[in-house]
């Protein structure tokens, strides 16, 4: 079941530019489990939705099936959402977006929905560089048919049973970096200061955006031995460059902090400021954002932050050549050749 | 060489014989064959072509069949014929074979053809076509090509067709490319010259010009799907690959680059992908009718398997999808380059739990036409897949067809859609609420209304306002509505066309799709035999009350169709609750359209066998 949350709301609510507060970006009550890292995803979309004004219906909420996918249901209750079949979400995200491409495209997957059974589909999404966010709740393990090994298990983890995950992982942040995705980030659902402007700035993003997103398993895999445990990850994250997201509008009044930082300018002259933690780290170097992933995964650690960007990347439209009114507007009167025209083509045949 | 031993079998025949041209596949051979049959057409002969292709680019033994038949009896004959046009050494015996005794054989005479090979009660057309094109053309790619143009030259030399027509067809085919037109007639007049020469020209049996075509075209039914789909107003493709279905796509895809650019900006107004696989397929034309554009897939059976996961969830979910489905000869990979009805209950029953789709099934390429635009009307208003089940025949073979139809005051049928006024005036939504009690509902699109419409999509099981819940009672009602939703489908849907007879006869034959081209001929042999039939020719799933009201008029009932185990006799016993016994099945699957001869005799044989049971009792 799902629950409408109640309607109440503080009159001190701040507002956005739409006369919205965040609860007006909130979904369904939770029916999660109690600490999922997945809830924190929920609440880090309204967040970010709700400060960057975005109307809620203009949004399609995306999703395949399992504990990541009912997540949709959680947020953004004014927005349409598909709660697709298992591993399919790419393909029917591409269709929608190929019918109304001036939405904006949420897809929620799982590590068992994109790394297992929709490895094809999200393989293929990202080489068509369709213009959409793509998050995987990546917990390393089958939540909602109760606690089998991911594909992104680490090799010799352990799940609650005692399995042992015999085979490599796959980094799906390394897939999307080989395929061609133009925005690339790893982030960790506890951490909210990073990852709303992470999500920001992939809304913000014209093109394929991944963000995966390790998100603990409170219940199958956060036992000790388990790699994506919340404590395990606290203490093995490190982040290569932390992201602030600055929109259109807004002027660049933030005080500079220490270290380096580097702003880039999207599509819509909003523009990301990314502060260099590791001053060596590169955002636009897609060969040196897959060496980095796998050797901080060999020291142990988990690389988060903004690991690759290009934001002059073509989208599937352009590469189309796709008319300018979305596909589900266009009138009869241009799609159907008519009468006169169907004469001739007869006449072909003769 | 005329064999002068040999007994004519052949009569005189005007305008009543097959040809047949075995060919290798990837010489060439299709468009020389294609001109032929063609030319026939342009002088007023109804005619037909079977192309009976391996699966297999290069090196392969081919065969185009060709009916000429002033009868309009344009199925496929089957058996032997009267002239083979044998240009495949390795099909050589069995072409030798499939000659009717006393008919002809044209073959290649550069090389000597071993004598134990030939058989001595038919006749031999020997023209030397690979020295004479070593001789006359220098280009090794024309050396080989125009070996097929000059055996059409011989033909009509030797079947009496009208040198001018052929001139003319080879100008209409080149246009743009004049400097083809020459050597092709050059070619043409090779053989035309070099059969009056050595041979008694025309042969007994020949074609004579008539006016029977009226304003038929001739096109192949993949054709008419694709730009039907254009008409449609299919704006969304998702696709992937598969014999026979391939080319839909890719005429759909050709039309719309000529008629569907934007003249202003050169911009597109549709998007193609071809996918990754089928399911990704008709994931991306799901997702495209769930934001209301208009989308297809075409596929055939292996892709019909793939896709039934997703068929379910549109059935459930409620979303408009066309599917074109272009069967061939299963189950699994089959005889992927030869026809079937086999999918039919593949399809309507699709996917998991308690589904039911629509179907339709088309006859000719004017209908392939028909139903391809037809469907998106359909599945707009009904909310759910709409499945055409073409098939090979029908698909890839060239038809005498009907033109295609379209009338500019059609205007498209988009459904319940609420628009951003509509949802203004709406005191609440509930997306599965069966306001109208058709048992379909109002649906909005993503982007609508700002605070009005939203709603969560899903394949589980939801109350009317598309609320999550396992209730019970949520769900059975769920289900009844969809079958109501079914039950107003079988209204919209075309209804069977039914030709009765003079006579009240008792036997009725009921069939659907490509067996439609064997029918004429089936009921004027069975007539001959003094067997009278009404006929019911089914064009849509559910069925309309018109279909059990023609089986309950007919003492017996024969149902036939191409697959080994009468599944369109199965749909109709199940949905209709009609005894199996009632239903007599005839079926065909060998890969061959279905012949009017293999339809008859085994009519025939039934009632023959009946007739001692009837005088027992």
């Amino acid at each position: 079941m799902s629950f409408a949350k109640s309607k109440f709301r503080h009159k001190s609510l701040p507002v956005n530019d739409l006369g919205l507060t965040y609860r007006d970006y909130e979904g369904a009550i939770s029916t999660l489990c109690a600490g999922c890292g997945h809830d924190s995803i929920s609440s880090a979309i309204i967040h970010a939705c709700a400060e960057l004004s975005i109307e809620p219906h203009k949004i399609a909420k995306m999703s395949g099936i399992g504990c990541s996918s009912k997540a949709p249901n959680y947020f953004l209750n004014n927005s349409h959402g598909f709660n697709t079949v298992h591993g399919r979400m790419p393909s029917v995200t591409t269709g929608a977006n190929l019918a109304n491409k001036d939405l904006t495209y949420l897809a929620m997957s799982g590590d068992g929905d994109s790394a297992s059974i929709g490895l094809g589909q999200f393989a293929h999404v990202v080489r068509r560089q369709l213009n959409m966010v793509y998050m995987v709740a990546n917990n390393g393990v089958y939540g909602l048919t109760k606690g089998q090994l991911a594909a992104t298990s680490d090799r010799g983890v352990k799940n609650k049973t005692g399995d042992t995950s015999l085979f490599n992982d796959i980094d799906l942040c390394t897939m999307a970096l080989q395929l061609g995705a133009s925005f690339v980030a790893r982030c960790f659902s506890g951490d909210k200061a990073q990852l709303v402007p992470i999500i920001k700035a992939a809304i913000a993003h014209q093109g394929f955006a991944f963000i995966d997103i390790i998100s603990p398993c409170v219940t199958f895999n956060n036992h000790p031995g388990s790699t994506r445990s919340y404590d395990y990850v606290q203490e093995h994250v490190t982040t290569g460059a932390v992201t602030d997201f600055v929109p259109i509008k807004e002027e660049i009044t933030a005080q500079i902090p220490e270290g380096e930082f580097e702003d880039i300018c999207l599509h819509d002259g909003s523009v990301i400021r990314i502060h260099k933690l590791d001053k060596g780290y590169d955002t636009s170097n897609r060969l040196k954002a897959m060496t980095d992933v796998e050797e901080h995964k060999q020291r142990g650690e988990i690389l988060t932050g903004l690991l690759y960007l290009n934001p002059t990347a073509s989208t599937f439209h352009e590469l189309n050549n796709t008319a300018d009114t979305p596909m589900n507007q266009v009138k009869q009167d241009l799609l159907c050749p008519g009468e006169r025209v169907l004469g001739s083509i007869n006449d072909s045949f003769r | 060489m005329i064999n002068e031993n040999v007994e004519d079998n052949t009569s005189t025949k005007i305008n009543d014989f097959v040809v047949k041209f075995a060919n290798t596949n990837g010489t060439g051979s299709a468009s020389a064959n294609n001109m032929f049959a063609k030319a026939i057409m342009r002088m007023g002969i109804p005619v037909s072509a079977k192309n009976i292709f391996p699966s297999n680019i290069q090196g392969a033994p081919t065969w185009y069949e060709v009916r000429i038949n002033e009868n309009e009896f344009l199925g496929r004959r089957g058996g032997k014929t009267e002239i083979i046009v044998a240009m495949n050494a390795q099909s050589f015996i069995e072409d030798i074979e499939d000659v009717v005794s006393g008919g002809y054989l044209l073959f290649d005479s550069s090389k000597q053809i071993p004598a134990d090979l030939l058989r001595d009660d038919i006749n031999y057309l020997g023209i030397p076509i690979s020295s004479m094109c070593l001789k006359e053309f220098q280009n090794p790619r024309q050396r080989q090509l125009f070996k097929n143009v000059i055996y059409v030259g011989a033909l009509a030399a030797l079947l009496d067709i009208e040198f001018g027509v052929l001139k003319t067809l080879v100008g209409d085919q080149f246009k743009g490319k004049e400097k083809l037109i020459t050597p092709n007639v050059y070619a043409l007049e090779l053989g035309f010259q070099y059969a009056s020469n050595h041979f008694s020209c025309p042969l007994n049996f020949k074609v004579q010009r008539r006016d029977l075509i009226g304003n038929r075209i001739m096109v192949d039914g993949n054709t008419g799907s694709g730009l039907g789909a254009v008409y449609g107003g299919a704006t969304v493709v998702g696709w992937y690959p598969i014999t026979p279905s391939t080319s839909v796509v890719e005429k759909f895809a050709s039309y719309c680059q000529r008629l569907r650019i934007d003249p202003a900006t050169g911009k597109k107004n549709f998007a193609i992908v071809q996918a990754e696989d089928e399911l990704a397929a008709i994931g991306m034309a799901i997702g495209a009718g769930w934001n209301g554009a208009r989308s297809f897939t075409a596929t055939s059976g292996p892709g019909i398997s793939l896709m039934a996961e997703f068929l379910g969830l549109a059935y459930f979910a409620e979303i408009p999808v066309v599917l074109i489905n272009i069967q061939r000869a299963g189950p699994s990979t089959g005889m992927p380059t030869r026809t079937q009805q086999s999918d039919v209950l593949a399809c309507a029953y699709a996917s998991h739990g308690d589904t039911k789709h629509v179907l339709l099934f088309p006859e000719s390429p004017a209908e392939c036409f028909e139903h391809s635009a037809l469907a998106f009307d359909l599945s707009d208003r009904l909310q759910t897949p709409v499945i055409i089940m073409s098939d090979l025949d029908l698909g890839m073979n060239d038809h005498l067809s009907a033109p295609f139809i379209w009338n500019d005051k059609q205007k498209y049928d988009l459904g319940k859609v609420l628009s951003i006024r509509e949802l203004d005036n709406t005191e609440s939504f509930g997306r599965y609420r069966d306001v109208d009690g058709d048992g379909i509902c109002y649906r909005t699109f993503a982007g609508t209304h700002p605070n009005k419409g939203a709603f969560f999509t899903r394949g589980t099981s939801r109350n009317e306002d598309a609320i999550y819940s396992e209730k019970s009672a949520d769900y059975v009602d769920n289900m009844r509505r969809l079958e109501r939703k079914f039950a107003t489908a079988a209204t919209l849907i075309p209804k069977a066309e039914i030709s009765s007879g003079l006579q009240n006869t008792q036997i009725g034959l009921i069939y659907y799709g490509s067996t439609a081209q064997a029918i004429g001929e089936t009921k004027h042999i069975l007539h001959k035999q003094g067997i009278p039939v009404d006929l019911m020719r089914i064009k849509g799933f559910p069925f309309g009350s018109e279909i059990k009201k023609f089986i309950e008029q007919h003492e017996q009932i024969f149902v036939i169709e191409q697959n080994r185990d009468a599944q369109m006799r199965t749909l109709l016993s199940t949905e209709l609750n009609i005894d199996p016994n009632c239903l007599t099945s005839v079926v065909c699957f060998d890969g061959l359209s279905i012949t009017a001869k293999q339809i008859s005799n085994d009519i025939i044989q039934v009632i023959e066998q009946q007739i001692p049971n009837q005088e027992v009792v």
